[in-house]
């Protein structure tokens, strides 16, 4: 069945967190002085596993390919950077709804626009859309133009009084991350499970039939587009206290290429495939960079090989591995052949007058 | 209340360029009545049916559901006023099980647009009326099976239990047996002779042993205009429908 | 702002939009009868400017350089297409985009590799390497009115191809019903082959008589590949009218916007689209 998988996705998955979890226990005794560094690598990994896992709600579940998704990432990385005050820290209590209501409204006009078209146009006026507001932002005198904005405080997480969660150590920041990855991860599976998930994936198998069926599949799509704007923005503003700064860079075209590369990479559709893509991906960027100055030839060259011999990603690896696949075809295998078959070409007009 | 008239056309017309595919149609369904159209390939078939799930816009002339006019109003919002179809090629959604294909169109006319996040109580609700249209296609057993995985006949038959699954006041059914084995037509055309009772259908269909078995009344269509209309005894007996359409087809009709 | 400088501004504007017509009718063919959206569009663009810049320099003639390096772009087409896209086509956008999204990394990076990270610039060529006065503080290099003149010649043979040839035929019908064009009983590979390489032809012929106009930087192709998206959005995907028209009004837009409203000019292009979107989301010669 859809968005169920084998025991052991679950299994790996658990594994895994626990090993990144426990990090500070054993990154010392391995990495030695280089601890620190790697915490800081897994933090980032961690975030942008949640920027990669939204852009999956989009791309995966429902099946609309956003080239644009780097603008919500990098609209809460310069909401977070341009309403933080100059000389005290933010309270996360305020910052938070912030980003969360300001990529709302950002998204409910951009998908009121973009959700009109379909397929490849789709692609298009994301992509376009992006830069629109790339453009808008390293041209603008207040949001610093290209070198774009430093952040001087990190937002406090306080409670009566006294802090909650220090966020400017390193290790308590981890696991802030790591929290929002998981409490990310939960509403996603929630919302795949739910009926409203089960509409998405209604949508992306066959919107015709669905308008058939009397939805309004448009409020659907943007409600899912608003939804992973929102989760973007808030990796966004993660990521920015994580670099100190907002930069117009993190909105531009190629953080959204990259961020569909580590849902490539990861498997799309399976909300956990993406996380392990956005680590995967990060660990190849830094095995290239330390290979050669050249290293988007390698990143170019892996992701078209991805892309020709992998197209599930590393979770199909895991939902179906190459030494099962003689004995079990996976639903999920034969479900994706014939939907091309079977609704490769909208019904509207019988072909047979 | 059987003589209500459910859907009535008036000089309904459709050209694509220069084609004229229906031609000045008229032709009405009553209420809890098999209406059928026969008519060879070509003949506007497909066409008309797409007119009156208001799929696609009349060229001419109108479509009236219940008095009133579908002009204007979208596929979903037809929908919604209880016009239920189903369509040529099978049109399921294939990586959902067999059952959630039924609940995604029992659920739309069980809420609002947002119904999905309605109570616990609905999702009951829907879920047994998802498994009641199941049972009575005759689908059960496959419940939990991905449409994907399931035989050409089966899809078919679960695309009719998708429209039984909508509630809909009148169905309209484009080819339900097209490509079926002979014991498959056979089971498809008794599940809608067990529905005539509770729903009114428009059925377009070739195989003429199930058109003759299950139609109250039938229309003719020869190049997009109604050749004759009437009950399906004047249809069997009528010289230029024999003439027309069944002189053609005399290795598959009527056996 | 007077006359003169309101004429040099609409020859500017023109000139820019006849150049990005030729992208963008490459872009808008492949995908109309390919089904294809090419990232790397952008990425030819640019390597036909290059090609330009490293050939005069060892030829020591403009002229000379574009007609090495024309078939050099044709081939690079081909064996584009012939290696990588080739098993894209029934598959979803995503995996295109994505692939073509790898071809940008690898060739921008080639391109460093090759040409290195300097800009560069390519000399006005003879003959027309001289300006006619306007007024008597205006000039208009006459350069720019002859790629003018190539532009418009060659959407002339587009055009004359699209409407007078069998080839043309199939184009059209291709790009209302792609399923139609297999019907037709047509070599569909072969076809393919032809179309892709003609549209990165265009493009990187785009780039070559560009060259003595612009700097010639890495990274071009990228924001002319996001300009032509938009063109491609506003005119119509599939559709060479569109192309045509989106192109000149982009044109227009981009060199007025940023006379009138500087601040803005660099989102006019955008919110144009947009508006096109709310009225006509299919584009507006669709």
């Amino acid at each position: 069945m859809l968005h169920r998988y084998p025991k052991r996705a679950a299994f790996i998955m658990l594994i895994l967190t626990t090993l990144i979890a426990a990090f500070p226990l054993w990154g010392e005794v391995v990495f030695g002085s280089q601890a620190n560094f790697i915490l800081e690598k897994l933090t980032l990994m961690l975030i942008l596993a949640l920027f990669a896992m939204s852009l999956d709600l989009l791309v995966g579940v429902l099946g609309l390919v956003s080239l644009g998704h780097a603008l919500f990432f990098g609209l809460g990385a310069y909401t977070l950077a341009l309403a933080s005050p100059d000389f005290s820290p933010a309270s996360m209590w305020w910052m938070l709804p912030l980003v969360m209501g300001v990529s709302a409204c950002v998204g409910l006009v951009i998908g009121v626009l973009v959700i009109r078209t379909k397929g490849i146009f789709f692609i298009m006026t994301t992509l376009a859309f992006g830069q629109m507001l790339y453009y808008f932002i390293s041209t603008s005198q207040f949001a610093g133009g290209t070198d774009g904005v430093f952040i001087m405080f990190r937002p406090s997480l306080e409670l009566g009084g006294s802090t909650l969660l220090d966020l400017d150590n390193p290790y308590s920041f981890f696991y802030f991350c790591l929290g929002m990855l998981l409490v990310g991860y939960l509403f996603l599976r929630w919302l795949t499970r739910s009926y409203f998930g089960q509409v998405l994936d209604g949508i992306h198998d066959n919107e015709h039939r669905m308008q058939a069926l009397g939805y309004a599949t448009s409020g659907y799509k943007l409600i899912a587009f608003v939804i992973a704007g929102v989760m973007a923005a808030v990796a966004g503003m993660l990521a920015a206290m994580q670099y100190g700064f907002a930069n117009p860079a993190q909105l531009g075209w190629h953080t959204s290429g990259e961020v569909l590369m580590m849902l490539i990479l990861g498997g799309m559709g399976t909300i956990f495939g993406p996380i392990l893509g956005a680590f995967a991906y990060e660990i190849l960027l830094y095995i290239y960079e330390h290979t050669t100055t050249h290293w988007p030839i390698l990143m170019g060259v892996t992701i078209i090989v991805a892309v020709l011999i992998l197209p599930r990603g590393i979770a199909g690896l895991i939902i179906a591995p190459p030494w099962h696949r003689k004995r079990q075809t996976s639903a999920e295998i034969v479900g994706k052949e014939s939907k091309a078959s079977v609704s490769a070409q909208p019904v509207t007009q019988s072909k047979e007058d | 209340m059987r003589d209500e008239i459910v859907l009535a056309t008036h000089g309904l017309t459709r050209r694509f360029g220069g084609l004229v595919a229906v031609n000045d149609v008229d032709f009405d369904v009553k209420a809890n009545e098999i209406h059928a159209i026969l008519g060879p390939n070509g003949a506007g078939k497909s066409t008309l049916i797409n007119l009156l799930s208001g799929e696609i816009p009349p060229s001419e002339g109108q479509v009236l559901y219940r008095q009133q006019p579908i002009q204007g109003k979208s596929a979903r919002q037809i929908a919604r006023m209880g016009i239920g179809r189903s369509h040529q090629k099978t049109n399921i959604f294939p990586r959902l099980t067999c059952l959630q294909n039924c609940e995604l169109a029992a659920r739309i006319h069980m809420g609002g647009v947002f119904g999905s996040w309605r109570s616990r109580q609905t999702a009951q609700k829907v879920s047994e009326r998802a498994q009641e249209v199941l049972d009575t296609c005759q689908l059960n057993h496959r419940a939990y099976t991905t449409a994907a995985d399931m035989s050409y006949g089966e899809q078919r038959q679960l695309q009719i239990a998708m429209v039984l699954a909508t509630a809909p006041s009148l169905m309209l059914l484009d080819e339900p047996m097209a490509g079926m084995g002979r014991e498959e037509t056979a089971q498809v055309t008794d599940l809608l002779a067990s529905l005539t009772d509770r729903y009114t259908l428009v059925l377009i269909e070739h195989d003429m042993d199930s058109v003759f078995r299950l139609a109250d009344r039938i229309t003719v269509m020869v190049d997009g205009c109604v050749l004759e209309s009437g009950p399906t005894e004047q249809i069997r007996t009528s010289e230029k429908v024999r003439d027309v359409y069944l002189g053609r087809h005399d290795e598959e009709a009527i056996a | 702002m007077d006359l003169a400088f309101f004429s040099v501004q609409l020859l500017n504007g023109l000139q820019y939009g006849l150049l990005l017509f030729l992208i963008a009718s490459g872009l808008t063919l492949i995908f109309g009868i390919m089904g294809i959206i090419n990232l790397a569009h952008g990425a030819m663009y640019m390597i036909g400017a290059y090609l330009v810049y490293d050939l005069t320099l060892r030829l020591g003639n403009f002229w000379l350089a574009i007609m090495v390096a024309i078939p050099i772009a044709i081939a690079l087409g081909l064996v584009i297409e012939r290696l990588f896209l080739d098993t894209l086509y029934k598959r979803d956008h995503l995996y295109q985009v994505l692939l073509t999204f790898g071809l940008i990394l690898v060739l921008n990076e080639a391109q460093r590799i090759i040409w290195g990270g300097n800009v560069h610039r390519v000399v006005v060529p003879a003959p027309f390497d001289f300006s006619i006065q306007l007024t008597d503080n205006m000039q208009y290099s006459v350069y720019r009115l002859f790629v003018m003149g190539v532009c418009l010649a060659l959407a002339g043979v587009i055009y004359w191809v699209i409407r007078h040839t069998r080839l043309g035929i199939i184009i059209r019908a291709g790009a209302v019903n792609r399923d139609m064009v297999e019907g037709l009983g047509i070599n569909v590979r072969t076809l393919f082959t032809l179309i892709f390489s003609v549209g990165v032809a265009l493009t990187a012929f785009a780039g070559m008589i560009a060259a003595p106009l612009t700097s010639i930087a890495p990274g071009m192709g990228d924001s002319i590949l996001i300009t032509c998206f938009v063109v491609v959005v506003i005119g119509g995907i599939g559709s060479i009218k569109g192309a045509f028209w989106g192109a000149i009004i982009i044109g227009m837009a981009t060199t007025f916007g940023a006379v009138l409203i500087p601040s803005l000019a660099s989102m006019v292009i955008y919110l144009i689209m947009a508006a096109v979107l709310l009225v006509k989301p299919r584009g507006l010669f669709a």
